[in-house]
């Protein structure tokens, strides 16, 4: 009896034996195994650290587990005046930096993929170089401009700064997807009688919506995490639910900063959630 | 079919690269099947895309009805285009793929219905209407295709290689289907091949093309018979030549006449026998070189590999070198 227990007991680890495992799934997989575990352990650690911390009424640095458990800090974050006003903030200008992002950048992604033009290389290759710049010294060079034209701590202020950074996917992403549409297909909307226009909104546009999908949402969570540029431009005027993070980092105990860090997360669930069939490899032209 | 329905003068289109067709002259009449027939890269596409609207012509001018379309945008002209593949709109369910042009048109959703419930009775399609394109095979995707072209009563309907995505056996049904088609609708088409086959079995009329010029125009039956030059001649079915130095002999080898002692015009050996059910291909070493001949299977019994024979040639064409 104890005898095939300890039988039972060998057999199994046998599979657990990582050798066994590496010939089992061949090299290929292994190694796929093992990127997988460091970027598990890279994405959810902190996440699952943060979570553990935003329940933490007490909590000192070297120790892993906190002092004392509750809902000290969640009280005093929901409690603090600035947090409705923030997350309004921080919608309000998402959703308008989307929008007028979506404006300027789905033409200029449509013609970059159908028209050949004179500085096409050009173009796109400065959309590389501002992505390659440090971003503090692009926003401070718009700072100075923004002084003269009096945008310094308005909203109209933030919002471009936001739409600067949303440039590069906006222009990227749907440029791939406008590209994936074959030209028959236009060609076959012109020949049944519609103009350039009624092409362009009635089988192109809706032909590259998942691309577009993809790089709306990149652009509102961008906007809702960005807090350099809004420091710079918006303090102390505009208060976003980034700028808020700032503040409470620096004043108050990372028990609070975790709180708030759930916090942040929420909006972006919500949006996955909404829009998660078009999240899929194939919108951003993966594969 | 005597009334010129597309009138092509003196159409050019050149590309930066300076390839492309020059000086193109052709009538398309009423309700016939016109075929442009040639191998790839000879400006087949080109002169159809002219047509619709998607070539900018370098000179020359096309006339549908009277009327000259060489300036119009496509959405403007009377002509209607399948392509080789990638037609239909995959985000558009099949009614929806067929009433866009339609709707463009602003024809009442009650007309539209009846429309299309005839165009898919004509397609023997009827039952597909909610499916998207995804869901149908290559050859219900051509046939929506071709339904949505004809929907709109072109003058005349354009197909670019339409169904050489296919596999052999859909493309035979297909060749049929569409000049079950065209002959119920009454109208001009203008097919585009580089299959010799399909432009035999498809067309009224045929023009066979040679690097951006028109080789030759004819019945299939003219231009199998009679074809002009020797690139006609070897492009169309299978030819023999003969090099007589200063011109060609050419011969089809269904004309060749195999007689077994030397009492034919041409000495030859039997070089190899092949059997194809109702006929036999023989291979004949002749004094130059290798002569194809075909064979019914009623006269293969006192022929056989290696004999010494000769053969008489029914029917000759003769053709001037070029210097
Ligand atoms: N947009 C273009 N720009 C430059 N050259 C082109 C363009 N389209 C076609 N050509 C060239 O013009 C010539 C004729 O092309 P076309 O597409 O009309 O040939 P085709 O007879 O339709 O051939 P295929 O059977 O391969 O479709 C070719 O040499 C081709 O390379
Ligand atoms: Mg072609």
């Amino acid at each position: 009896m104890k005898n095939s227990l300890n039988e039972r007991r060998i057999y199994l680890f046998k599979y657990l034996n990582l050798k066994r495992f590496y010939y089992a799934v061949g090299k290929k997989g292994f190694i796929e195994f093992i990127i997988s575990i460091i970027f598990l352990l890279f994405f959810y650690a902190p996440l699952i650290n943060a979570g553990m911390l935003a329940f933490a009424n007490q909590y000192f640095y070297p120790d892993i587990l906190p002092g004392e458990w509750g809902f000290k800090w969640w009280e005093f974050i929901l409690g603090r005046d600035n947090l409705i006003q923030s997350i309004f903030n921080s919608f309000l200008i998402a959703s308008l930096v989307t929008i007028v992002s979506l404006l300027i950048c789905i033409p200029a992604a449509y013609a970059l993929a159908r028209f050949d033009f004179k500085f096409k290389e050009s173009i796109m290759f400065s959309y590389l170089l501002t992505n390659a710049f440090p971003k503090m010294g692009l926003y401070v060079s718009i700072a100075i401009i923004f002084y003269k034209f009096n945008l310094m701590g308005s909203y109209l202020g933030v919002i471009i700064i936001h739409v600067i950074n949303s440039i590069m996917y906006m222009v990227w992403l749907p440029m791939g997807a406008f590209r994936s549409i074959h030209k028959q297909q236009e060609e076959a909307a012109r020949d049944v009688g519609a103009t350039p226009l009624q092409t362009f909104f009635n089988i192109s546009l809706p032909m590259a919506i998942p691309g577009i999908a993809v790089s709306s949402i990149f652009t509102f969570l961008g906007s809702m995490d960005e807090s350099q540029g809004t420091l710079l431009v918006g303090f102390p005027q505009v208060k976003t639910m980034a700028t808020e993070m700032y503040a409470i980092i620096m004043d108050f105990p990372i028990t609070a900063g975790a709180v708030f860090s759930l916090l942040l997360i929420i909006p972006s669930l919500i949006i996955i959630f909404i829009f998660r069939k078009y999240i899929t490899a194939d919108a951003i032209q993966i594969k | 079919m005597s009334e010129v329905k597309v009138k092509i003068k003196d159409l050019s289109v050149i590309y930066d690269n300076g390839d492309g067709v020059r000086n193109i002259d052709l009538d398309i009449y009423e309700s016939e099947i016109l075929t442009l027939l040639g191998p790839s890269g000879c400006g087949k596409s080109t002169i159809l895309r002219a047509i619709g609207g998607f070539n900018k012509l370098t000179g020359g001018e096309i006339i549908i009805d009277g009327e000259d379309i060489s300036q119009l945008p496509p959405e403007k002209r009377p002509t209607s285009m399948v392509f080789q593949s990638y037609n239909l709109w995959p985000h558009m369910t099949v009614y929806e793929n067929l009433a866009f042009g339609l709707k463009l048109r602003k024809i009442s959703s009650k007309e539209i219905e009846s429309e299309i419930n005839k165009v898919l009775k004509l397609l023997k399609m009827e039952g597909f209407e909610d499916k998207y394109p995804a869901q149908l095979s290559g050859g219900q995707q051509q046939r929506i295709a071709i339904g949505r072209s004809v929907l709109l009563k072109p003058a005349v309907l354009l197909l670019d290689e339409p169904f050489s995505a296919l596999d052999a056996k859909i493309r035979h049904q297909m060749r049929e289907e569409l000049k079950r088609i065209q002959s119920e609708l009454n109208i001009s088409v203008v097919f585009v091949t580089h299959d010799q086959e399909e432009a035999i079995s498809i067309s009224h009329r045929i023009v066979v093309m040679d690097k951006g010029k028109i080789a030759q125009v004819g019945t299939p039956t003219e231009i199998y018979e009679e074809p002009v030059n020797p690139y006609v001649a070897s492009f169309i079915g299978e030819m023999n030549f003969i090099d007589e130095g200063d011109k060609f002999l050419a011969f089809r080898p269904e004309e060749v006449e195999i007689v077994t002692n030397d009492s034919g015009e041409y000495p030859a050996t039997i070089e190899h026998i092949m059997l194809y059910g109702h006929y036999s291909q023989v291979l004949l070493r002749g004094r130059h070189n290798m002569i194809r001949a075909f064979v019914p299977k009623t006269n293969m019994v006192d022929i056989e590999e290696h004999m010494k024979v000769s053969f008489n040639v029914t029917k000759i064409r003769e053709y001037e070198k070029e210097i």
